[in-house]
């Protein structure tokens, strides 16, 4: 498993990479983790004949709260996301979903702006970033624009991004006060992707629910955010019996395929109890 | 193919070497340094056999570009015994728990858990498990990988209470 033959270019800044990108447009791919590109590339699947390594881009890296948002670079690693302690605090989920990608070394290399930007249904940062409303910072030669998580994702592996962009940050807003949040995934074993899972974030008001928002990763061909089910959910009391008709409306909007991950109705099936658990945990820690 | 240099440091020596850009780590430390410890098992990132240090995290190097690691300080398996031999604790405690049966995940398997170990210095069974996720045995049934890790864990941790002292 060798891969296929390329130039490599490893630019220190986002015009540099985005230069690189743009004279080489169809022939270039951009690398940050490269735990999705390297495997492709072995198997010659992807072999792109420019490869532009984001890893040393010092202005792609970090993490940062902005009033109550928090922006994270797009070359964050896993790691160093589930190291962050003021992340943690803030925004609980985000470690809770790096911490069931992959395994270790996988995490050490794998960046959260990869996760998020691949296409990737299988992958886990997308339904949390639908679920909290993130937004995509994004550098063309053309200029900088920002697109919603909510707007990215077109079909398997096919976003919003255009030829020669890359995401330089993820701005994740504040969540609203009283909120919990939680991500359940159902795999069958460790490094495995999905056999369902499920974001969920909530606020409650007066022992109701205020605020929802769900969405589901690997059960269709991109995440899905799971508006029906959470807008049901507004103004009930938290409970088995609100959660139960969230994860019916939520299984509804699924298409799954079936794989070695089972059958489409059992997919469909996990893809309600992901929901259900996840809200249960979301209103336990919203102190509901 | 035109080649690029790199220069890394690897089990504290410097090194200097000509690497086509496609050339995966796991083949630049086997085929062109002769550091045959870490092992190609499946070539899809999930065995860990191929694991080794670099900059003080453990990657999967057959998930990495040799041209990646330009400029980094890598460890393998053949730089965790002391110069003159002397096994580290963890090869000690593997050899002793009978923490592996063909040997083919060991080199992989010690080397997490010599970080795990830095990262963590007194894992619990549930941790070790969690840390060594990446890391996979056909032969043992991890039972014996864990008790060795658990025993180097104790072993370090009373040397250097020792040297404290």
């Amino acid at each position: 498993m060798i891969p296929a033959a390329f130039t490599y270019y490893r630019p220190r800044t986002v015009p540099d990479a985005l230069s690189l990108l743009g004279a080489h447009s169809e022939e270039a791919r951009a690398i940050a983790g490269g735990h999705s590109l390297i495997p492709m590339m072995k198997l010659r699947l992807a072999t792109p004949d420019h490869l532009v390594d984001l890893g040393a881009i010092a202005a792609l890296k970090g993490i940062r709260a902005e009033g109550g948002a928090w922006v994270l670079g797009a070359t964050t690693t896993q790691a160093e996301l589930i190291a962050h302690a003021g992340l943690a605090r803030a925004l609980p989920i985000l470690r809770e979903t790096a911490l069931q990608i992959a395994d270790p070394q996988v995490r050490a290399r794998g960046t959260v702006g990869g996760n998020v930007v691949n296409g990737d249904p299988g992958n886990d940062m997308p339904a949390v970033m639908l679920c909290l409303d993130a937004a995509l910072e994004v550098a063309g030669r053309g200029g900088a624009r920002t697109i919603r998580a909510r707007e990215f994702y077109r079909g398997a592996f096919i976003t919003a991004l255009a030829a020669g962009e890359i995401v330089t940050a993820i701005r994740i807003p504040a969540p609203p006060a009283k909120a919990g949040a939680a991500y359940v995934k159902l795999k069958r074993k460790t490094g495995d992707y999905a056999t369902a899972a499920a974001a969920a974030m909530l606020s409650l008001e007066g022992g109701r629910i205020a605020t929802c928002a769900i969405a589901l990763t690997n059960v269709a061909p991109t995440a899905l955010l799971a508006e029906a089910a959470a807008a049901g959910l507004i103004g009930a009391a938290p409970g088995a019996a609100a959660f139960a008709a969230a994860a019916a409306a939520a299984e509804a909007i699924t298409d799954p395929a079936a794989d070695g991950h089972g059958p489409v109705d059992y997919r469909r099936r996990m893809a309600g109890v992901m929901v259900r658990r996840a809200l249960a945990a979301a209103a336990e820690r919203a102190g509901g | 193919m035109a080649k690029t240099a790199i220069s890394l440091t690897v089990n504290g020596e410097k090194v200097e070497a000509l690497v086509e850009p496609r050339t995966l780590l796991i083949h630049f430390l086997r085929e062109q340094l002769s550091l045959t410890g870490a092992h190609i098992g499946c070539e899809t990132s999930h065995c860990g056999a191929c694991t080794v240090d670099m900059d003080g995290q453990s990657v999967k190097s057959c998930t990495v570009f040799a041209v990646q690691a330009d400029g980094a300080d890598l460890r393998t398996i053949e730089g965790l015994a002391a110069p003159d031999g002397t096994l580290h604790a963890l090869q000690n405690a593997f050899r002793e728990w009978h923490g592996l049966q063909c040997g083919f995940c060991t080199p992989g398997m010690i080397m997490r858990a010599w970080r795990l170990l830095q990262e963590n210095p007194h894992p619990s069974e549930a941790e070790i498990r969690f840390g060594i996720a990446g890391n996979l045995c056909r032969c043992t049934g991890y039972q014996n990988i864990v008790h060795a890790i658990s025993a180097a864990a104790a072993t370090i941790a009373g040397a250097s209470k020792e040297a404290a002292e």
